[in-house]
């Protein structure tokens, strides 16, 4: 034994978890939506998944480099905002869109605000949102190589039969994540297996907004409508990746559960009476916003002062 | 049936077959020992000796300094050497009596006492006070004080904290195996001075051998029942303890007396038996020799006074080079730079790992996952109050229950950013419970 040993405040030993195993996780359950959306829209879809994960790594790295930061693109959460973005993006748009949507996620709406878990607002949706409203007409153009037309969302809100089958497999027109409900399930699983998240807020938001939707849809408790309104758009996705983003989400367990119902009852809006079918991005992100207020007045009881049961 | 436990809490690697398995061995010391005058929570102990005299095994070289005290007894025989400043687990220079062992160990007569059955409560308790009990589960409050609270006949619960929720120690484990029935009869004396008290030995359940054993002892007692609580750390924090086995939730502005309980550990309550049962001052307790980096990792019966040196030579001495040596448990114990400290009372364990995952991990951004929520057996919010820590920020630490926390270390453990929660809500609470007292 040589000289003085280490010495620190306890406690001396600490799990292996760490930010980018969590982050990895969330990259590895990303892939069944993308494999799936690469096999639905063709290699299109691949290269705008390429383009978008460069962009945001890229764009994390050089602003790191040029303000003299510590480079955190080793925590993959550039990663898996890039992968989430691009799973938000039609199949059909030009690659440039993968390249200032990232740019935007990473640059606006998380550096600008003090890196990873300073951003109020999920980057990926942050990014989609600023997409949608400056290039309106490549982002809701859904017309590829294997399908024409109108999400089944869309022919949901006008009126028109959807195959809800098709819509759970996610053989339909959509952006390249959103449109298979089994393979988000997958893996939102295995997310939930891997203890990354759970689910307060994926089960509160669905359950929210099919409640939301059988009483202001107009069809009642009707199962197959639904089922084609959870298994259509972004509901699935929003829910199990986006709703439960860790920076953005309420950290105290009352709060999630709040979070999540307040997504279900935003959704259902935006849905029903918004000019758009889809609005899983807008509630998320509106979500977002509230979230400091949501701890506020969701902070837990302390040990001893009616905070020891549950 | 529903486990009985508490909300939070973790489940570190527990590294308990290291030592469980081997009988406790009694170490001899060969040197100096020291023993400092502050090993207890309240005023320090008054030397009773000066230099150069000679002491025995057994004799109180130091009594009580307040009413909030412990009087010190020398463990072996041997001159005083000096009392002068020594460097203590903490990291603090303590005014401390050192005497040069003789190597005789010669002992005094105790005192021939009558049956416990026979004694008083104020027999009982004076002999537990003039035995320098102090918690010895790492808190060190003077125990005499916990068994006389205002109202006797108020307290329902004796309990006996035999949950060993610590990574790595196995102490109490081995106390349980081998002496069982000193740890009931301790219990027993203790629960003569509650008229309305039930006894509680409640073990955490990675112990099924320990709640076998103390469930046979105890099957003819009517006033004592065996519990086997979820393993989870911190199970064996008071207020956890309390609550998993009788239901009741105090604060950081409560005592245990005032849900109707008192808590003692399992060494603390073997004192207890040896200074009713045979008259004996507090002069030993079991430690916990263990980690990695230990040739013979196992428990050893020790002298109080006795130099760490000399316990990790019992263990064989390293077999690799240690980076990390914890005087405790790997959650709560204090890391130590140097070995040349004495065993006191409320030493446990004596940890030494090849690995120190703190400085390997380096801290960065706290992304909110909540796990520190999810863990804090205190339902605090850890991440938010080592932020407003750091930052200063009193009002809202004071508003988010900051003082409420118990440093049990769990939010540092889960935090998958490394951040040293624990440590900067450590150092917040310090500053604000000195304001407090002032």
């Amino acid at each position: 034994m040589s000289g003085l040993m280490k010495v620190s405040s306890n406690p001396h030993v600490r799990s292996k978890t760490t930010t980018s195993s969590i982050m990895l996780a969330v990259v590895i359950a990303l892939l069944p939506a993308a494999g799936f959306g690469i096999y639905n829209f063709g290699l299109d879809a691949l290269v705008l998944i390429l383009v978008t994960v460069a962009s945001t790594v890229l764009t994390e790295f050089v602003f790191e480099k040029i303000c003299g930061k510590r480079i955190t693109v080793g925590d993959y959460s550039a990663v898996v905002t890039g992968l989430l973005l691009a799973l938000n993006l039609p199949a059909s748009a030009p690659w440039w869109i993968g390249a200032v949507g990232g740019v935007f996620a990473i640059l606006v709406v998380k550096m600008l605000f003090g890196g990873l878990g300073q951003n109020f607002m999920n980057p990926a949706l942050g990014a989609r949102c600023f997409l949608l409203i400056s290039f309106t007409s490549i982002m809701t153009n859904f017309d590829c190589d294997a399908y024409t037309g109108a999400t089944p969302l869309a022919d949901l809100k006008s009126g028109m039969d959807v195959d809800i089958l098709n819509m759970v497999i996610g053989r339909t027109a959509g952006t390249i994540g959103e449109t298979s409900m089994v393979a988000i399930v997958i893996g939102a699983c295995f997310l939930i297996l891997m203890g990354v998240i759970d689910l307060r807020i994926p089960g509160c938001y669905i359950v929210s907004f099919a409640v939301f939707i059988s009483i202001f849809g107009g069809h009642g408790l009707d199962w197959a409508y639904i089922c084609a309104h959870l298994a259509g758009g972004g509901l699935m996705l929003g829910a199990f990746f986006m709703a439960t983003d860790y920076v953005t989400r309420p950290i105290t367990k009352n709060g999630q559960y709040l979070f999540g119902i307040l997504l279900g009852v935003l959704t259902g809006i935006f849905r029903l009476f918004g000019p758009s079918a889809e609005g899983v991005s807008y509630a998320i992100i509106i979500g977002n916003l509230l979230v400091p207020l949501i701890e506020k007045i969701t902070l837990p009881k302390a040990f001893g002062k009616g905070g020891e049961k549950v | 049936m529903s486990k009985l436990t508490f909300q939070g809490g973790i489940h570190p690697y527990d590294g308990k077959e290291l030592s469980k398995d081997k009988p406790i061995k009694a170490v001899l010391p060969k040197g100096d020992l020291v023993y400092p005058l502050s090993q207890h929570i309240g005023a320090p102990a008054k030397p009773i000796v000066q230099k150069g005299d000679r002491v025995l095994a057994g004799q109180k070289i130091a009594e009580a300094g307040g009413f909030v005290s412990a009087p010190i007894y020398a463990t072996v025989s041997g001159t005083v050497k000096s009392i002068e400043p020594r460097r203590v687990v903490t990291g603090d220079n303590v005014m401390s009596i050192v005497v040069e062992n003789d190597g005789l160990y010669e002992e005094v007569g105790y005192p021939r006492l009558k049956p416990p059955e026979q004694m008083s409560r104020e027999e009982i308790i004076e002999r537990i006070k003039e035995a320098g009990i102090v918690g010895m589960g790492g808190a060190g409050f003077p125990t005499f004080i916990k068994l006389s609270p205002k109202e006797p006949e108020k307290i329902d619960y004796v309990i006996a904290n035999c949950a060993e929720c610590e990574p790595y120690l196995t102490s109490d484990y081995r106390r349980m195996i081998e002496e069982p029935e000193k740890l009931v009869k301790g219990l027993k004396v203790s629960l003569q001075l509650f008229p309305n008290a039930r006894g509680i030995l409640a073990v955490e359940d990675n112990k099924p051998d320990c709640v076998e054993i103390l469930k046979k002892l105890t099957k003819d007692e009517t006033r004592i029942s065996v519990k086997a609580l979820k393993t989870k750390y911190p199970q064996g924090a008071e207020r956890q303890i309390i609550y998993a086995a009788t239901g009741r939730a105090i604060n950081s502005t409560m005592l245990p007396a005032d849900a109707g309980c008192v808590v003692n550990n399992v060494d603390t309550i073997v004192a207890i038996y040896h200074a009713v049962y045979e008259g004996k001052p507090l002069m030993n307790r079991i430690v916990t020799v263990t980690g990695d980096a230990v040739a013979d990792p196992r428990n050893f019966i020790v002298r109080i006074g006795t130099n760490y040196h000399e316990l990790i030579e019992e263990a064989g001495g390293f077999k690799e080079e240690p980076v990390k040596i914890i005087s405790g448990g790997p959650m709560m114990g204090f890391g130590i730079f140097d070995l040349d400290v004495p065993t006191t009372k409320t030493a446990s364990a004596l940890l030494c790992l090849t690995q120190d995952d703190v400085s390997r991990m380096e801290p960065s951004a706290c992304i909110n996952c909540g796990r520190c929520v999810e863990a804090c057996p205190s339902r605090l919010v850890p991440s938010m109050l080592a932020t407003y820590a750091e930052h200063y920020d009193e009002e809202e630490f004071l508003s988010h229950e900051g003082l409420e926390c118990v440093e049990c270390g769990c939010c540092s453990f889960v935090c998958p950013a490394k951040r040293s929660l624990t440590q900067s809500i450590k150092s917040m609470r310090k500053i604000q419970l000195a304001k407090k007292k002032k």
